[in-house]
């Protein structure tokens, strides 16, 4: 019996439940504190993979910029931070405009103030951008190859006004987060760390359950289509361009949402976000974790991280190395990923292939057929 | 032009760059017609469903269907009026299960938010249970397609075709590469798919054409070169020489 074909009984399915969220409310006691904020930062990091695996895996949309959309959701959360701890500051405007001989708050950071704004901003901002470079691309038919090299364009574009602009959002030094002040209480204080992880484990989850609704059923069978044939769906009579539009805006979201916060948690928001290299690095934790699959996005997601944090506190500088050799890997060895793999029954294929496991007998007959064969 | 036309071409020119797939082509179809197109290959066949679906747009001439005019519209916008095709090489979602691949056919309206928001309606529930028993595929509802015979892939790509519930049906080749007994059978089925519904059907076997029993139109060379039943067509010395060859005596 294959993996995915396993009827999980719902006491299980239950039981695993109450076993996770135990673990969640129990991890701030269990980890210390510099590993519980790895873990929160790669979970937040699990959501801009769903997004990824959303319109990669289930549309075929292979984006290369979804840094763009993380880091505005990191912006947003940022800019919200810094402007309600400004009040000890010249002017009562955030410390760095000083440093540039800026008095006057830029106009864009004024909705900011609003903690109402700034939670609706975190998301539906980068889903309005992603959802307008979306449309534009997609009504020109434009697909595959050319469709990531665009994205990856629109990062560097983003990524270049971002690191120039000084006297607007402190250009390339970013935004930090964890010396301001939320609730009376400091963003980079234990208790707070606390809190968001909670946040993000129950924002992970949440968001897994979104994208299994999005998913499932017909919407989700015509993604899958669209991957699979664009121009068929076409001339079933759908249009292809305003489900793109959607499933993209979702995942600039859901990207949003993650870089808020994995900005929060890691202290700093910077254009280091929206560099090419952690754009594709999105990319290979979906691979890896198994396309098409969202558990495979997010278990991908974490456990790249934490690997890499493991492996570079071991060994700097190798990081690299492995990332591409396993990027490498999942290309050649396991192109549905490890999820996939397991799905997919690879596990049995791989301990049959090793003669450690028996092979299903789905013809008894074929022995005895097999004697006849000899006798003659 | 008179009204009881589903649809007419009217001096349809294709040109890509510089060579004519389509030449001043002219053809009418009545409602309720079964038409076989038959041609040598590059008479321009696949061309002329290219034009009618809003593939290809035409260099000159114009489409009319069902009094509006096709040329310029969107492929998906064609098809939302009621102009329906199948593929020459089945075209189906392989990914999909037989029901989702039909699910996406009968649905209706087509926008996202209708298919996020409600699950499928009763009545096209039925119609799929119905599709199904036509082809004979009730059996594997929950198979992947990709997992089906070539024979059952032709099948359901048509039960898909007529799940849209089109106007017009435009079929490519229906029946390549199915065996003789699954041929007759998808004959039959078109024929009785006419009547109701307006069908156009492409292919080269000769036997299927005679079978279907309709009207012939000969493309060859980008323009219709002879129209009539299957007798009058066999006997056209225009058509014997590009198309059929001469009968052995």
């Amino acid at each position: 019996m294959s993996f995915s074909k396993i009827k999980f009984d719902k006491k299980i399915v239950l039981s695993f439940w109450i076993i996770l969220i135990a673990l969640i409310i129990a991890a701030p006691t269990l980890l210390p504190v510099f590993r519980l904020n790895l873990l929160g930062r790669y979970l937040s990091l699990s959501i801009v993979a769903l997004g990824v695996d959303l319109i990669w895996g289930y549309t075929g949309l292979l984006s290369l910029g979804q840094g763009i959309f993380f880091a505005l959701g990191g912006y947003c959360a940022a800019m919200y931070l810094q402007i309600t701890s400004s009040s000890e500051f010249p002017n009562n405007i955030p410390e760095f405009f000083a440093l540039y001989g800026v008095e006057k708050l830029p106009f864009f950071w004024e909705p900011f103030r609003s903690p109402i704004f700034t939670f609706f901003a975190i998301w539906i901002i980068p889903a309005l951008i992603a959802g307008l470079i979306g449309f534009l691309v997609f009504r020109n038919r434009i697909k595959g190859v050319y469709f990531s090299i665009l994205t990856q364009a629109s990062l560097l574009v983003f990524f270049n006004f971002f690191n120039g602009q000084q006297k607007l959002i402190n250009g390339t030094n970013g935004l930090k987060t964890d010396v301001t002040q939320l609730f009376g209480q400091m963003v980079g204080s234990e208790s707070m760390q606390r809190i968001f992880f909670w946040i993000t484990a129950m924002l992970v989850i949440a968001a897994w359950f979104f994208a299994k609704w999005v998913i499932k059923g017909r919407f989700g069978n015509i993604l899958i289509g669209i991957r699979d044939d664009e121009p068929r769906v076409r001339f079933t009579g759908y249009n292809p361009v305003i489900f793109k539009t959607i499933i993209f805006s979702i995942a600039g979201g859901l990207a949003g949402i993650s870089g808020a916060l994995y900005t929060v948690q890691s202290g700093i928001v910077s254009p280091q976000f929206m560099t090419v290299p952690f754009s594709i690095e999105m990319v290979i934790w979906v691979a890896v974790g198994g396309r098409g699959t969202l558990l495979g996005a997010i278990l991908g997601a974490v456990f790249i991280n934490y690997a890499k944090s493991l492996v570079s506190e071991a060994l700097p500088a190798s990081w690299m190395f492995i990332q591409g050799g396993l990027f490498i890997l999942v290309v050649t060895a396991l192109p549905e990923g490890v999820l996939g793999w397991i799905k997919g029954d690879g596990p049995r294929n791989l301990l049959q292939r090793f003669g450690l496991k028996r092979k299903i007998e789905t013809y008894p007959s074929l022995e005895v057929n097999n004697k006849e064969v000899n006798n003659e | 032009m008179n009204n009881t036309d589903l649809l007419n071409l009217i001096d349809i020119t294709v040109s890509f760059e510089g060579f004519l797939a389509l030449n001043k082509l002219n053809l009418n179809l009545k409602k309720g017609e079964l038409r076989a197109v038959i041609g040598p290959n590059g008479a321009g066949k696949t061309t002329f469903l290219d034009v009618i679906t809003g593939k290809v747009k035409p260099t000159k001439g114009e489409v009319i269907f069902k009094g509006k005019s096709l040329v310029g519209r969107k492929e998906h916008k064609i098809a939302r009026l009621g102009v329906g095709r199948k593929f020459q090489s089945p075209r189906i979602f392989e990914n999909l299960t037989v029901k989702e691949n039909l699910e996406i056919s009968v649905s209706t309206p087509k926008s996202p938010l209708n298919l996020i928001n409600k699950s499928i309606k009763d009545e096209q529930l039925n119609e799929i249970e119905r599709l199904m028993k036509i082809v004979n595929l009730a059996q594997k509802v929950d198979s992947k397609a990709g997992s089906l015979s070539h024979g059952q892939k032709q099948w359901l790509e048509i039960a898909m075709l007529v799940g849209q519930k089109p106007d017009l049906m435009l079929v490519d080749e229906p029946v390549a590469g199915l065996t003789d007994e699954e041929t007759d059978l998808t004959a039959d089925l078109l024929k009785s798919l006419s009547g109701e519904n307006t069908v156009v059907v492409i292919d080269h076997d000769m036997e299927f054409i005679r079978r279907l029993d309709s009207n012939v139109s000969v493309l060859n060379q980008g323009t219709v070169l002879c129209e009539g039943t299957m007798e009058t067509i066999q006997k056209d010395q225009k058509v014997i020489d590009v198309y059929l060859g001469r009968p052995e005596d």
